[in-house]
């Protein structure tokens, strides 16, 4: 089984942290993903550094670009992760935009996750129906879960299709916003979390963007399996350094 | 083969809409709608007569005696330049304005580069009393200093893109960022036939009205609706879309798109998309684009500002790899002094986007009874200082 489902079926709330590898040094991706699992991350996403990430806020815009500045590219990443599995045992998960996983060849790509021991893929912008016609055969043969989003405009319909559609889990984006722009939940927010709860999908629901600390994470699990970290995650690096993980990820799970 | 796009927004193998879910009502909304507004007889209606008395339309199509004498052919120029805003633009925000308010939409973003589709929109939410917001990369802010001030006189709010390059790509970047944090009561007029789908196609209708002219206009002229060649600039491609429209699936029209070379194709400072461009995805379109081995977009340049984007829509990548239309890169050098010839051959001075397409006649031999096709797709007001400074005038 694929280490994300069997995540998904433990008795807990999932923290998932987010961020940009080669950021904030190009060397950092090791170190940081073994600081996560050490310090109790459940699941990891390993952001590919893209030029032009349009669902992305100002924080991760600037750790994307300094990334790609520092030197960060495909080939590199993969190199990076080769031996991981000696020692990460909590899911990976690729995140990032399309394009540079079409220049690097669909098939090539998901054949060197399968390779490294990555989980799970996420897109945002490789869209459900391109996925279902042209790429899942290659997605499945190579063990990969990929994740699709939903927003609180997204209707039924589409809810009900993507949790079809879905082998892992759902990203359930929190507010109608790009990453980071958002803290905090309102009424808005626990009304459309429990909403989606009750539809009773067969796909966990995992929440992203607007949660910064141990209350919002409380808040965004309350009725879902669990809640992701990037922009928070990535301005504590930005301010405290790969060596102070830890402080952050005891100040969710206190 | 049809050179228009199916119902799913592809031009071949290009186009589609790769966006984020976040953009996905919005799209989907368009998409479902926009073809039954467009052809509803009360939008059609307001939109042409807005058209003929806000934008003054038809423009003319101009035989140019001492062109044609000069080169040995028939030269027409569709007069673009005569519309309103000084540019074809505003063909498609009055449409994607019109277009907006049966969305029920209240609010209009938008990306500019050199500031002309900026201006356009502006005018068209003046017009129409709603609030418009303009996203403009912060270097264009500096380098288009007058088109800054046109929009902000005709009540737009002008916000600098900071991110990236802050060139147009990084704009367009904004404007859909925008567009994910405002899903309900924002429109996003798109001022080029690039982006998710439906925009390539909507777009190109609005900007159809050029082709639509053009072929009783020459009927009129040469007994003939049809030309040799229709020749157009190609930017994003907005008004070579509209030039070509009508002529798309008409092989015996030759079609024939100029890019812009830069400092030469091979100097790392060109906009030549079809030559320099590999497929991929940009602003959630599967187009030709400049990119890195790696898939990261890189920055084009131009001396002009409406050239310099790093992708082509993909109506044009398609008529690029199936051999439809013939692509013809050209210089600033070679623009510029095109655009200084058309102005004292013609009296007319023309925008620098469009005075790369004057260029060609060194590229490309006409026969004597050829007609030939110009798309004047703008004026040279905006371009002035960038001519002083190039002819030290």
């Amino acid at each position: 089984m694929n280490r994300i489902n069997q995540a998904l079926k433990a008795d807990k709330k999932l923290l998932s942290i987010y961020f940009t590898a080669g950021y904030p040094k190009l060397e950092d991706t090791v170190p940081i993903l073994n600081a996560l699992q050490n310090s109790g991350a459940d699941m990891i996403e390993i952001g590919l550094p893209f030029s032009d990430p349009l669902a992305d806020g100002p924080t991760i815009q600037e750790s994307s670009t300094a990334a790609l500045k520092n030197g960060m590219h495909t080939e590199l990443l993969f190199e990076q992760l080769k031996d991981i599995r000696n020692t990460i045992t909590i899911p990976l998960i690729v995140m990032g935009y399309f394009n540079p996983m079409l220049q690097y060849g669909v098939e090539a790509f998901c054949e060197k996750c399968h390779e490294i021991g990555i989980d799970g893929i996420i897109m945002p912008d490789l869209p459900l129906d391109v996925y279902q016609e042209e790429y899942e055969a290659i997605f499945k043969k190579n063990g990969l879960v990929n994740v699709f989003l939903i927003t609180p405009q997204t209707s039924v319909e589409r809810i009900k299709q993507i949790d079809a559609a879905s082998e892992g889990f759902i990203y359930m984006v929190s507010s109608a916003s790009t990453t980071g722009a958002k803290t905090g939940f309102g009424d808005e927010q626990v009304a459309y979390f429990e909403r989606i709860s009750a539809m009773n999908l067969k796909s966990p629901q995992i929440v992203g963007f607007g949660i910064s600390n141990e209350a919002t994470f409380n808040t965004a699990t309350k009725s879902t399996k669990g809640a992701i970290i990037g922009s928070a995650f990535i301005k504590f690096l930005t301010n405290n350094g790969v060596a102070s993980i830890e402080s952050f990820i005891k100040s969710i799970r206190s | 083969m049809s050179y228009h796009a199916n119902e799913k927004g592809y031009y071949g193998e290009f186009g589609g809409a790769f966006i984020p879910e976040m953009l996905y009502p919005n799209c989907e909304e368009l998409r479902q709608n926009y073809i039954r507004i467009m052809q509803d007889p009360s939008f059609q209606e307001e939109f042409h007569q807005l058209l003929k008395d806000y934008v003054g339309r038809p423009t003319p199509l101009y035989f140019a005696k001492r062109l044609s004498e000069k080169y040995n052919t028939k030269v027409y120029l569709k007069r673009e330049d005569l519309c309103h805003t000084g540019a074809h633009k505003v063909n498609n925000t009055i449409g994607q304005i019109l277009m907006a308010k049966k969305l029920g939409k209240n609010r209009i973003i938008a990306e500019t580069g050199a500031g002309q589709h900026g201006v356009a929109t502006a005018t068209v939410c003046a017009l129409m009393g709603i609030e418009c917001v303009v996203y403009m990369g912060e270097i264009d802010i500096a380098r288009q200093a007058p088109n800054v001030a046109r929009m902000k006189m005709l009540g737009a709010k002008v916000k600098p893109a900071l991110s990236g390059s802050r060139t147009l790509k990084d704009a367009t970047n904004e404007a859909i960022r925008d567009w994910i944090n405002n899903p309900v009561d924002t429109h996003y007029i798109i001022g080029s036939v690039v982006g998710p789908h439906p925009y390539p196609d909507m777009v190109a209708r609005f900007q159809s009205v050029i082709s639509e002219e053009i072929k009783w206009q020459l009927k009129e002229k040469e007994g003939r609706e049809n030309p040799d060649y229709v020749v157009a600039c190609v930017g994003g491609g907005s008004n070579a879309a509209g030039a070509y429209y009508h002529y798309l699936d008409t092989p015996e029209v030759g079609i024939i798109a100029v890019e812009a070379a830069g400092k030469g194709v091979n100097t790392g400072e060109s906009a030549a998309t079809s030559a320099l461009g590999k497929v991929g995805i940009i602003h959630g379109s599967k187009t030709l684009l400049m990119q890195t081995d790696d898939g990261q977009i890189t920055e084009p340049y131009s001396i002009s500002a409406g050239l310099d984007y790093p992708g082509v829509g993909p109506m044009h990548a398609h008529l690029f790899k199936s051999g439809r239309g013939e692509f013809i890169s050209i210089t600033d050098d070679e623009a510029m002094t095109a655009g200084l010839e058309v102005s004292q051959l013609e009296g007319i001075i023309p925008a620098i986007e469009t005075s790369h397409a004057f260029a060609i006649f060194e590229y490309k031999k006409f026969k004597k009874d050829d007609v030939v096709v110009f798309n004047l797709s703008g004026r040279g007001d905006k371009d002035l200082q960038t001519y002083i400074d190039y002819f030290k005038l």
